[in-house]
């Protein structure tokens, strides 16, 4: 009996460790084959029906779930939202270094996506037939799901970068909207001046919006060529962008409140933080964050760097992939495509999202849409504009999510310390360029 | 004056563990029964069984993943104690270490002294309503990590939250609980509030079961109050204040939850190598770094080991 | 929370009346009755203003709407009182989701504290009484095992659940619930005291099975401690965060913790819904029934601690 005892303790922990070794003995996911799959696989497969999961934050894709389903009566989609952005790539990793609970669909950010394409854990959809998609999309969103020869994803939303700010406290101290990056600056002292209290716009240092100014300054600081990476933040976009930006900085006239924390939506409601230069897709933050700002606010094309220009960037913005370890690839593709192609783009737009699509953009309705929030101006007129206009040749690092989570610990400092923004670059570069040798690129 | 019992925090055996109970007047004697046998482990067992699977399973698996390295170009290979050799050179998980450490000699302190004299006090029935007291400083225990970080977290806005507020109320300026140069400090801060209570409450237990006798013949003694806190009441808190401290060091060296969450409000001033847990943490999760991660994770618990028996060994010299 | 039970009389006798007969020396309260100090009573009350701050902060900004919220007083009441409704509003929001994660949390602190309690009971009892090879190893392992951060070995106990089928499902919140190091050696030293080995050996005696002598006789002898671990492992799975964040993905099966953290990120979201008053009310609301079970199961506790729980 007691003998018995014993040895079912040891039997315990040696199941136990037993585990731990098969747990050890996973990991790899298969890449090398690459499935073929045609549009009547996809139609054959809506038919037999099944059940897919979906993982994404996005609030909108509800509504497109429900209206998936109520066309494809025998197919259920679960709608998982695992966490916002980085959290669910850690989540994702981490499902798919288990090889199990890895989703059939999952939302991925334009800057992250080359990581997942560099792992072959999204499918290519070139196999999928997506390329006679070219033209359906804007090009910025659409060069972004490419990464090499393939197409990871498609483009879900995207992000033109455009100028929001507060009219009222515009109007009340004077000021104009600047159309060049110098009557920013001039804009932000005028108003630090005449109110000591309010700033230009919010920075604590934001990795995604500095590499969206870089972009949109002409700046290419990352050079990828397969596992051959080139990270320079000393070219002449990005030194454009850091002496334009160190003024505000040196000068104090940049709030340093955190984004998107309880104070910025407080300033933001206030006045004390009268612009942001940000994605499109601001508005329905706005709207549900800002609500006291009704009437106040409006849109603006983003500032130039020369009169007269009409460049624009992309910051922020998603697609839709199909993981590589996912179950059903036919479903998987025929939601995507739904949701980002068909139906589901109406669903979206309807409810507040900004659209990647060519006809939504400069469909009727869309640009003539007048906005409550924005004192009845036609926001998408500029925002549709700026989609047309964003620089090309723009690429992120295929370790970009990793790069981006270190960027407050080096280029941060130009914030709270007296270094300087074009030092803290550097910084980030030294740190990305390390963590890319450690993972075997080649960075130069 | 007797003196009190030696104490000693981890039981070695039933015999201290009973022991204590062997002050002056208790009537337990002790019977010679106790054989070795294997029955004890029938009981032990079931708790160890899961403890080897949550505990001990993953901290093997770790090991061996230490020995390894995953690249997202190249693959898996074995790598010996490379891992170590990194981590060991590693400027970033020293800062880290150096910081829980600072955290660790300053707040451990603060929190337990505190704790100690709001025990004393509530022991001392010298309170105007004492219950009221141990409960009221108990209380920010039930409040949930996540929960108290983010209330503090809105409280520590200079510009709406209450620091704000009290700043333009009184026509200061504070100082940024959030900036660099003090966020450990305000770190430090929620760790306190937390956990105060709890300790508060394991040290006027601990005072609880000193036996009466020894307060009336200190009193026939004819010793002043002090004497008795410093003769009768430290001494018996001894082992209170081990277990005490030893958690206390186990979680500073842990501490993460806190400034995990305020990082999302000020990312310059805390870095994702702030402690070697958010460093472990930042490696694996941002980083798809496991083996590094597994590695930080290893030498901190080392780390960690070393010093709770560093000081529970000169807890037990001091018993003489 | 407003001043709870500050009249509530003195603790007498009463209070530990199971333990009590077993330490006949221990003084039920103070010798004599000290005189009340008003110089000590305030002191110790600037470390309860400290404590109760944050807490009644927490309690009136719960009151605000969201537009009140980052216009008024951080520690004063904003115009609109607006309690009931974020109540409402909190219960109600997307589809009632924050009761499910009640109900989930409730759940999880039945199973995972219920269980640690129990294996916490059986594992002090069994070192406190017995004699076998390897006990002093026992403890020394806890001790050492749990000094390594478990932060950082998320990633291999998410994968090793993931091998066996346990993400995503309440097991994964569960089972590393079940052990509380603290519960055991609270359990260790308190069964040490509260059990009398003649008992044991008188039980023996009349041929009692082991396990038959310890949920026999042992068990009602340990209550006490039994109610004080379990108040400790129920916080500490309500307050759960971390693993429950790394274990699961569908929002059914979220806690409280990271429900509410959730919500907080949406802020954080494109088109996400700001619900910063949400934030705070549901804050509220996750403290309450657990300072409400403190204060109903006070008696228990804190006699359970007293008993010879951590001891000198």
């Amino acid at each position: 009996m007691i003998r018995q005892r014993r040895r079912s303790v040891f039997t315990a922990l040696a199941g136990a460790l037993a585990l731990v070794l098969a747990a050890c003995g996973s990991g790899g996911s298969d890449s090398g084959t690459q499935e073929q799959l045609s549009a009547q696989d996809v139609q054959a497969a809506l038919e037999a029906g099944g059940t897919i999961k979906v993982w994404a934050w996005e609030p909108t894709l509800k509504e497109v779930v429900t209206g998936f389903q109520q066309k494809y009566p025998k197919v259920k989609v679960e709608l998982v939202n695992a966490g916002t952005g980085d959290k669910q790539y850690t989540a994702l990793q981490n499902a798919i270094a288990a090889g199990s609970g890895v989703p059939d669909v999952a939302q991925v950010e334009y800057y992250a996506l080359p990581q997942f394409a560099l792992a072959k854990s999204m499918t290519d959809l070139k196999a999928f037939e997506a390329d006679k998609f070219e033209g359906t999309f804007t090009p910025g969103p659409w060069t972004s799901v490419h990464a090499g020869e393939g197409i990871y994803g498609l483009p879900m939303d995207s992000g033109p970068m455009a100028l929001f700010y507060n009219k009222e406290v515009f109007d009340k101290h004077g000021i104009q909207v600047p159309a060049t990056w110098d009557e920013y600056v001039a804009a932000a002292r005028k108003l630090h001046a005449a109110d000591p209290k309010a700033y230009i716009t919010s920075d604590t240092g934001d990795a995604g919006f500095t590499t969206s100014m870089i972009w949109q300054a002409g700046g290419k600081p990352y050079q990828v060529d397969g596992t051959n990476v080139k990270i320079d933040f000393a070219d002449e976009g990005s030194q454009r962008f850091t002496t334009m930006w160190q003024q505000l900085i040196s000068e104090k006239l940049v709030s340093p409140v955190n984004g998107w924390s309880d104070q910025w939506y407080q300033g933001l409601a206030d006045g004390s933080i009268a612009t942001l230069v940000i994605g499109a897709w601001m508005p329905a933050n706005l709207q549900s964050g800002v609500a006291a700002g009704a009437g106040k606010w409006r849109v603006a094309p983003m500032p130039q760097w020369e009169a007269g220009g009409k460049a624009t960037s992309e910051n922020g913005g998603s697609g839709l992939s199909i993981p590589t370890a996912g179950a059903n690839k036919a479903l998987a593709y025929a939601f995507v495509k739904y949701a980002t192609t068909e139906e589901g783009v109406k669903t979206r737009v309807d409810g507040g999202a900004f659209p990647a699509t060519t006809a939504e953009l400069t469909s009727q309705e869309f640009l003539n849409a007048e906005f409550p929030y924005f004192g009845g101006q036609k926001a998408n007129e500029v925002l549709s504009q700026a989609a047309q206009n964003v620089v090309g040749g723009w690429s992120y690092l295929p370790f970009q999510v990793y790069a981006n989570s270190v960027f407050n610990d080096t280029a941060g400092k130009a914030y709270v310390s007296g270094t300087t923004l074009s030092d803290g670059l550097k910084a980030w570069q030294e740190s990305s360029a390390k963590y890319g040798k450690d993972q075997g690129f080649t960075v130069n | 004056m007797a003196p009190p019992q030696p104490a000693t925090v981890v039981p070695d055996g039933q015999e201290s563990a009973t022991s204590g109970a062997g002050t002056p007047g208790t009537a337990r004697a002790k019977l010679p029964r106790r054989r070795r046998s294997w029955v004890g482990w029938r009981f032990v067992g079931p708790f160890l069984a899961v403890f080897a699977l949550v505990f001990l399973a993953p901290i093997v698996y770790s090991i061996y993943l230490s020995f390894f390295r995953n690249r997202l170009v190249g693959g898996n290979s074995f790598v010996g104690l490379d891992n170590y050799q990194q981590v060991l050179a590693d400027p970033q998980f020293w800062s880290g270490v150096g910081r829980v450490s600072l955290f660790l000699v300053v707040q451990v302190p603060v929190m337990l002294f505190l704790a100690l004299l709001v025990a004393l006090a509530v022991d001392s029935g010298r309170l105007y309503g004492r219950n009221f007291f141990r409960l009221a400083v108990f209380l920010p225990y039930a409040v949930p990590a996540v929960v108290a970080t983010l209330m503090w977290g809105f409280m520590y806005g200079t510009r709406f939250g209450l620091v704000g507020n009290i700043n333009e109320a009184l026509g200061i300026t504070l100082p940024d609980p959030l900036s660099p140069e003090w966020v450990l400090a305000s770190i430090g801060n929620i760790v306190t509030w937390e956990f105060i209570g709890y300790n508060m409450l394991i040290f006027y237990s601990a005072l609880q079961v000193i036996p009466r006798s020894l307060y009336e013949s200190a009193e026939i003694d004819g010793a002043s109050q002090l004497r008795v806190i410093t003769s009768i009441k430290l001494p018996a808190l001894r082992g209170a204040l081990m277990i005490a401290t030893i958690f206390s060091i186990i979680g500073s060296f842990q501490l993460f939850n806190e400034p995990s969450i305020l990082q999302k409000l000020v990312p310059n001033a805390i870095t994702t190598d702030f402690t070697p847990n958010l460093y472990a943490y930042s490696l694996s999760f941002s980083g798809q770094q496991y083996n590094s991660s597994a590695t930080v994770a290893i030498v901190m618990g080392v780390i960690t080991m070393i010093v709770a028996y560093v000081v529970q060994l000169r807890g037990m010299r001091k018993d003489g | 929370m407003t001043a709870p039970t500050g009249t509530r009389p003195a603790r007498t006798g009463g209070t530990r009346p199971r333990v009590a007969p077993l330490r006949p020396t221990r003084r039920p309260h103070r010798a004599g009755r000290p005189k009340r100090s008003l110089l000590l009573t305030v002191l110790t009350g600037l470390v309860v203003v400290y404590s109760l701050v944050p807490l009644v902060w927490l309690l009136i900004n719960a009151t605000k709407t969201q537009a009140g919220l980052f216009s008024s007083f951080g520690l004063w009441f904003s115009d609109d009182f607006a309690l009931w409704d974020n109540i409402r509003r909190t219960l109600t929001y997307d589809d009632g989701i924050f009761a499910r994660w009640l109900s989930n949390t409730l759940f999880y602190v039945v199973a995972g504290a219920g269980g640690a309690t129990l294996l916490a009971a059986v594992g002090g009892y069994g070192l406190a009484k017995f004699n076998f090879p390897g006990k002093r190893a026992v403890f020394a392992v806890v001790i050492g095992a749990v000094a390594v951060p478990g932060t950082a070995l998320a990633v291999p106990t998410f994968l090793m659940f993931s091998q066996m089928g346990l993400t995503d499902t309440p097991w994964a919140v569960i089972i590393p619930s079940l052990i509380s190091p603290f519960g055991l050696y609270l359990m260790w030293t308190f069964a040490a005291e509260a059990i009398p080995d003649e008992l044991l050996e008188a039980a023996r005696l009349d041929g009692a099975g082991e396990f038959r002598i310890f949920f026999r006789v042992c068990l009602p002898l340990l209550a006490p401690g039994l109610v004080t671990v379990l108040l400790f492992t129920s916080v500490a799975t309500w307050n759960n965060y971390f693993l429950p964040l790394i274990m699961l993905k569908d929002p059914d099966w979220y806690p409280l913790t990271v429900g509410l953290n959730a919500w907080n990120a949406q802020a954080l979201t494109v088109g996400g819904d700001v619900v910063f008053d949400l934030v705070i009310t549901g804050s509220l609301l996750t403290i309450v029934p657990l300072i409400a079970a403190f204060l109903l199961l006070q008696r228990y506790w804190q006699s359970g601690l007293a008993a010879g729980g951590v001891k000198g």
